[in-house]
């Protein structure tokens, strides 16, 4: 109970820096890669609860956050309010998923992520090739900002200030972080845990493995589209390249040092490596060099990223306090004459 | 009969791993399969949880034919089992392993753990409830939040064989559940074995290679060698039948009457 109120301050003192946040930094620059990471916060937090949770590589994450994209583009461009568009466009993402799954999730090991690897080259040719749709290589440019929401009898919530957009971004990660957090703490999440971690016994203990990893590839989908949707209406206009493998890759790179299988780690990883590659600009295209050893070593001594060692670290201190706390009478007592 | 394998077999390419075994096991019998390595025992316990897909035969259990049905669907009509290389979920607590073995039983789908409805509590409170109960059985209570991967030897099996029996089997499947443990250890499991049989009525099908335990704790043995069944019966019948002293028991045997 005291670990879990704990838990509850943290949770609380990181919302109030977030609501707090756009009033102390006014820079119209840096409030545009905050809300950035808060999307990137999304989609990596949903390619998480497969990856990380279900272990199951999916590598057609950006291809369902195209999706999302070009389905909020293109109806909110023809007239479809956004709050429509925006679960429409999610949904579509997740069915397109559920498709997907059907097939490829029935394999075990490594044919999950070749299929989807291949899934997420065909989507971004698609965008690119379909051009009637989806305007080619172009894109779709000029789609509007998210519909202001009216409040009876009170004021219109407009969209169209980057601090509006700040909040709205940011109520969609709490929403699904709430959503995450209470899939993973549940029967259902420990169902995801047990096939990533062995699939066979899991079988064998009567879970219905196949279900179980079609429900997270859904979900997670689910929320790619959405983190999509939210982008195409933000930026104003989307491409290809928005589904492109490259941001998959990226995403992946923010899990694995983020921590994978932690609530914390997308998000840490969305900010941080982002922060990390900007300012290291002045070493061009050999930081990549410097990032391949950094992954490299943290997932041979790090395997929960750097999320999970903090909770290491923080594990280890929390011992040494109640050691000393415990000691301490007893070394003052030893000291006396 | 609760379980009736007939004409059963399974061919690796050529290679003939169980050959047209027929097997009865009666309810509430603790029942031992013995034979030298590589006689079939585990593809045969394969066949039966449907981890593996026989190639000949079929399998009733109570009466319903459960031939080539998914693992987890035969786990569902009552069949738990245990693996010869213990198998946990090591990433996580004993709690949490055990909990797993339950969801079977739970059906609370997505819609009502992301609004946490009642139907979900209840299924959340009758898992602990079950947890409880079992932590108790194989007297883990005080590893209940350690991670599996901390456990020792002997506390592993027996978390496996919780995880099995999370789900409320008719039938066990334990595949060498004393394997490579201590003398003292293999007591403790057998003890356990024994409680699980007599208390809580369990029909048991056990593959074991120590034969003092076999025959202190089985009621009925089979002797599978090279894929079939050579000899079943009593202890008594089976440690004095010249054609399984031949096969198998040979040397092993004299060696631990002595």
């Amino acid at each position: 109970m005291n670990i879990r109120l704990k838990g509850r301050w943290w949770y609380l003192a990181i919302f109030l820096v977030a609501i707090a946040l756009p009033h102390i930094v006014t820079s119209r620059y840096v409030g545009q890669i905050i809300i950035m990471g808060y999307l990137f916060s999304i989609a990596t937090l949903s390619l998480n609860l497969i990856l990380g949770y279900a272990g199951q590589a999916s590598l057609a994450h950006a291809g369902f956050f195209g999706i999302g994209a070009y389905g909020v583009g293109l109806l909110t461009k023809g007239g479809v309010s956004f709050w429509i568009a925006l679960p429409l466009s999610a949904s579509l993402a997740a069915a397109i998923g559920f498709l997907v799954g059907l097939p490829t999730l029935r394999t075990r090991g490594s044919y999950f992520a070749i299929s989807t690897l291949c899934l997420g080259v065909i989507i971004s040719i698609v965008a690119g090739n379909w051009v009637q749709l989806t305007g080619g290589y172009t894109g779709v440019v000029g789609i509007p900002t998210p519909t202001p929401i009216r409040v009876p009898w009170t004021v219109e919530i407009r969209f169209d200030s980057l601090l509006a957009q700040y909040y709205l971004v940011l109520a969609f990660l709490i929403l699904t972080m709430f959503a995450m957090h209470r899939i993973v703490h549940s029967l259902t999440g420990l169902s995801f845990m047990a096939v990533r971690n062995n699939e066979m016994l899991a079988e064998a203990a009567g879970i219905d493995t196949f279900r179980v990893k079609l429900t997270a590839f859904v979900i997670a989908d689910f929320f790619a589209g959405l983190a999509g949707g939210l982008y195409a209406s933000i930026m104003g206009s989307i491409s290809p390249s928005t589904a492109s493998m490259e941001l998959t890759f990226n995403w992946l790179v923010y899990l694995l040092i983020g921590g994978a299988a932690t609530l914390g780690g997308p998000i840490i990883g969305a900010f941080v490596i982002p922060i990390i590659m900007e300012s290291l600009q002045f070493l061009a295209q050999y930081r990549m060099l410097i990032f391949g050893v950094l992954l490299i070593v943290v997932i041979i001594y790090f395997p929960r990223g750097a999320m999970g060692a903090i909770l290491q670290l923080g594990e280890k201190w929390r011992r040494e306090w109640r050691k000393r706390q415990e000691e301490g009478p007893r070394v003052a007592a030893s000291q006396r004459p | 009969m609760l379980l009736q394998a007939r004409g059963l077999s399974k061919n690796f390419s050529g290679l003939v791993a169980v050959n047209s075994v027929d097997l009865d096991v009666a309810e509430g019998e603790l029942l031992a399969i013995v034979g030298p390595n590589g006689a079939g025992k585990s593809v045969l316990f394969a066949l039966i949880s449907g981890i593996m897909k026989a190639t000949g035969g079929s399998v009733y259990f109570r009466g319903e034919e459960i031939t080539g049905l998914k693992p987890h669907l035969i786990a569902r009509k009552g069949i738990g089992r245990t693996f010869q290389t213990t198998a946990l979920f090591n990433q996580l607590r004993v709690v949490d392993n055990l909990a797993i073995g339950y969801r079977m039983r739970t059906s609370s789908g997505l819609f009502s753990t992301l609004l946490r409805t009642g139907k979900w509590r209840e299924d959340t409170r009758r898992t602990m409830t079950r947890v409880a109960e079992v932590l108790e059985i194989i007297g883990l209570k005080e590893k209940a939040f350690h991670f599996a991967s901390t456990l020792t030897q002997a506390e592993q099996r027996k978390l496996a064989i919780g995880i099995a029996l999370m789900g409320y089997p008719k039938l066990l499947l334990l595949d060498e559940p004393t394997g490579g443990l201590t003398e003292e250890d293999t007591r403790e499991i057998s003890r356990l074995i024994a409680r699980l049989h007599k208390d809580l009525k369990i029909t048991i099908c056990l593959i074991e290679h120590k034969m003092r335990m076999v025959m202190e704790l089985a009621q009925r043995i089979v002797v599978l060698n090279f894929g079939s069944i050579i000899a079943e019966g009593a202890p008594e019948k089976i440690a004095r039948d010249p054609k399984v002293i031949e096969a198998y028991l040979g040397v092993e045997h004299i060696a631990d009457s002595q």
